[in-house]
């Protein structure tokens, strides 16, 4: 995976994919707007969502006791899972006792972060996605490319031509006349998925939140296929990050309003399940959560950091993105891409390699996504911090050409004699090039500039030294 | 009331007639205007790209140029943004707390010349003409970090001979973002290429913001399309009269 710049550029060359993008973000956005709108206090409920999510990841420590007491209570198993190996080896392993060699998954973010998929596989264990969008991505071999809208980046006739070339040779196959309506697209997934839901012992979820006092796991979703997962099945494995807690059901009433207007623009999601524990007779009859962390703790240790995992993954900073608008997902090389990827990634993977230290710099810092967010995550505040952390890792070691120009430049503008000095001679270029509006292409580094834009000619005098002529040195 | 200007580094070397617009304008308007020759940058590129400790002689040189004035007025939402969000922050981060604590009391004084114009002076018809077609892009940083709102349109609109419309898609970026133009040179240029299209769009002669840099970014797109669109500062269109045309 190569780093943003490469990846980005290489995305935007792709016009259908610009085009689906285009359409999908404006849409969504458009609907946001109206339901953001519709609420009188929107920007108060913001502030409540924040400060619960503030209050939480203060005291996490006792939430998460509080939780794992409930849970035990309610009948569930609860398993703490430092990183994403010792997670997936606690769901491979849980999966084995029950002698079954398939799950079906309802979408979750968490176990993507992990590659659970993945891991199961090689324990010869097939998970099915049973999210629409999800379903779409794996039949087509394909990354997600958006939290919310894994497929965000393919069209209706991409959608049909994936469904009737996969769909058989791994389950029901899809009907030879599929058109590309959204209807009969929809039945094809129905039918396929039918079959998959009836036969699975096992289901996998993730979960919006949880709730400690109770012990409630909630999950959020507008196909109802989740549900299927949550109900059918005998055993039910739960991956929850341990960010997800919240203290009480009053809490989550908050997050019930901010989460559906701010991802899909509803007033409510069309299905709301919650889940506590084991009910005899009723549902799945062993039910486990695994409490990962991966590198949630050291995001939490960050002063600044802490604000990130807020996040409650609604997705209206990717939509509301210019950037993430012309480039999609996959450029952000994780399964956080857009604004929160940019911040959310540095900060639980460390900037230890290269994809890690661009996405920081993946952004215009305009400020959209902070507006949109409804946990008020100053996200560009966070991005510019990130960069400093990573120039201040390289600092010590050679120094780069970009912190050869930026101490350059800082030492320039450290006293007005020298700035006056630079400007001299910026001033006579700006003589040399008298009478020509725009300078076209530059060598060197300034092509990264001029490649596509003309350069502004430099004045042929500085505002200060025309003060200093008509106003004397006042 | 003492007032300072605030011309900004970039604006001084290669868009003077930017604050010698302001001055025109703030003169017109019975201001005395100082010009504290101490002053070189906010070193918000510096601050954005992570060199925060680079940037941090250049708030503490800030705090101590506009000491004493009542106001500072700067033509750059990006720049006022930058003094007043993360000057204190780049201090406190460096451990110096005494510095944090001036640069909080320098950042109440500093104003964006549309909110100086508006807010302070109370002011939005400044005896301006401009009879030209113009469109305004409000730049992210006047827009969202300071929320200037509509200080500009209102200042724009009271501008004689001025046949102002509406820009679509304004409060998109135009994907400049400082060194974001150059690190990632292919998305900004995709996204100012949108942002030319809607000026062209428009009609326009001339397309109008409060920010030269992000001007400088949309008006090197138009200048390679060989669009005729002329980009302006807005201290430049309220600088006109009718004897001295812009
Ligand atoms: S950062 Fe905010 S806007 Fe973005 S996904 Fe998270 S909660 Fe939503």
């Amino acid at each position: 995976m190569p780093a943003f710049p490469t990846a980005a550029r290489r995305a935007l060359d792709d016009a259908q994919l610009r085009r689906n993008l285009h359409h999908a973000t404006h849409t969504i956005r458009a609907k946001r707007a109206r339901a953001v709108a519709e609420v009188d206090q929107w920007e108060r409920l913001r502030s409540n969502g924040a400060a619960i999510k503030d209050h939480t990841l203060t005291h996490l420590d006792t939430y998460l006791t509080q939780l794992e007491e409930s849970l035990t209570r309610a009948g569930a198993s609860v398993h703490w899972a430092r990183d994403a190996e010792e997670a997936n080896r606690i769901v491979t392993g849980l999966v084995r006792a029950t002698g079954t060699d398939e799950v079906v998954k309802v979408k979750s973010m968490a176990t993507q972060e992990i590659e659970l998929n993945q891991a199961l596989e090689q324990a010869g264990i097939r998970a099915w996605e049973t999210d629409l969008a999800e379903l779409i991505v794996q039949l087509g071999h394909d990354q997600p490319s958006h939290i919310l809208v894994p497929a965000i980046h393919r069209n209706r006739a991409e959608i049909r031509e994936i469904f009737l070339r996969e769909m058989g040779q791994v389950g029901v196959g899809a009907p030879a006349d599929l058109t590309s309506e959204p209807a009969r697209l929809a039945e094809a997934a129905r039918g396929h998925l039918r079959e998959k839901f009836l036969r699975a012992k096992v289901a996998v979820c993730g979960a919006n939140f949880a709730v400690a006092q109770t012990g409630t796991l909630v999950v959020v979703e507008s196909e109802g296929n989740g549900r299927m997962c949550l109900t059918l099945p005998e055993t039910l494995i739960a991956v929850v990050g341990i960010e997800k807690v919240v203290p009480t059901f009053a809490d989550l009433d908050v997050f019930l309003q901010l989460l559906p207007r701010s991802s899909t623009g509803e007033r409510m999601n069309p299905y709301t399940s919650m889940w506590t524990g084991v009910t005899p007779g009723d549902g799945p009859q062993a039910v486990h959560v695994v409490l990962l962390d991966n590198g949630r703790t050291d995001a939490l240790a960050d002063d600044l950091g802490r604000q990130a995992l807020r996040c409650i993954r609604c997705s209206a900073c990717l939509n509301v993105c210019p950037v993430y608008e012309r480039v999609g997902g996959h450029a952000y090389g994780s399964v956080y891409p857009g604004p929160i990827g940019a911040v959310l990634n540095p900060l639980i993977r460390g900037t230890t390699s290269a994809v890690d230290r661009a996405l920081p710099s993946a952004s215009s810092l305009c400020g959209a996504c902070f507006d949109a967010c409804p946990v008020r995550i100053e996200i560009p505040d966070l991005l510019v911090r990130l960069r400093t952390r990573v120039v201040d890792e390289k600092r010590g070691g050679l120094p780069t050409p970009e912190a050869l120009a930026m101490k350059a430049t800082a030492w320039t503008l450290a006293s007005p004699a020298r700035l006056e000095g630079a400007q001299r001679v910026s001033a006579l270029a700006g003589r040399a090039l008298r009478g020509r509006e725009r300078i076209g292409r530059l060598p060197g580094p300034l092509a990264a500039w001029s490649d596509a834009r003309d350069a502004p000619v430099p004045a042929p005098e500085t505002f200060r030294s025309w003060w200093k002529r008509e106003r004397g040195e006042r | 009331m003492r007032v300072a200007l605030f011309a900004t580094c970039y604006n001084d070397t290669v868009w003077p007639q930017t604050p010698q617009a302001v001055v025109t304008v703030l003169e017109r308007l019975g201001c005395t205007v100082e010009f504290p020759l101490g002053q070189t940058c906010c070193g918000q590129m510096l601050t954005n790209t992570g060199y925060g400790r680079e940037a941090l002689p250049l708030v503490e040189r800030f705090a101590d140029v506009f000491e004493g004035y009542d106001a500072v007025v700067a033509p750059s939402g990006s720049c006022v943004g930058s003094v007043r969000h993360q000057h204190a922050t780049v201090a406190r981060r460096c451990g110096q707390h005494a510095l944090a604590e001036r640069a909080t009391a320098r950042a109440r004084t500093v104003f964006e010349l549309s909110e100086f114009l508006v807010d302070v002076l109370g002011v939005t018809d400044v005896g301006a003409a401009f009879p030209h077609r113009v469109t305004y892009h409000p730049t992210c940083h006047s827009l969202r970090m300071l929320g200037v709102g509509d200080r500009p349109l209102r200042l724009l609109r009271a501008v004689r001979g001025i046949d102002l419309v509406e820009l679509p898609a304004a409060e998109e970026c135009c994907g400049f973002g400082g060194t974001f133009a150059v690190k990632n040179a292919a998305v900004s240029v995709a996204m100012g290429a949108d942002k030319a299209r809607h000026v062209r769009e428009t009609g326009a002669e001339v397309l109008v913001a409060g920010d030269n840099s992000c001007l400088a970014h949309i008006g090197g797109l138009l200048g390679r399309q060989r669009a005729g669109v002329r980009v302006m500062h807005l201290a430049e269109v309220l600088a006109a009269t009718e004897e001295v045309a812009a």
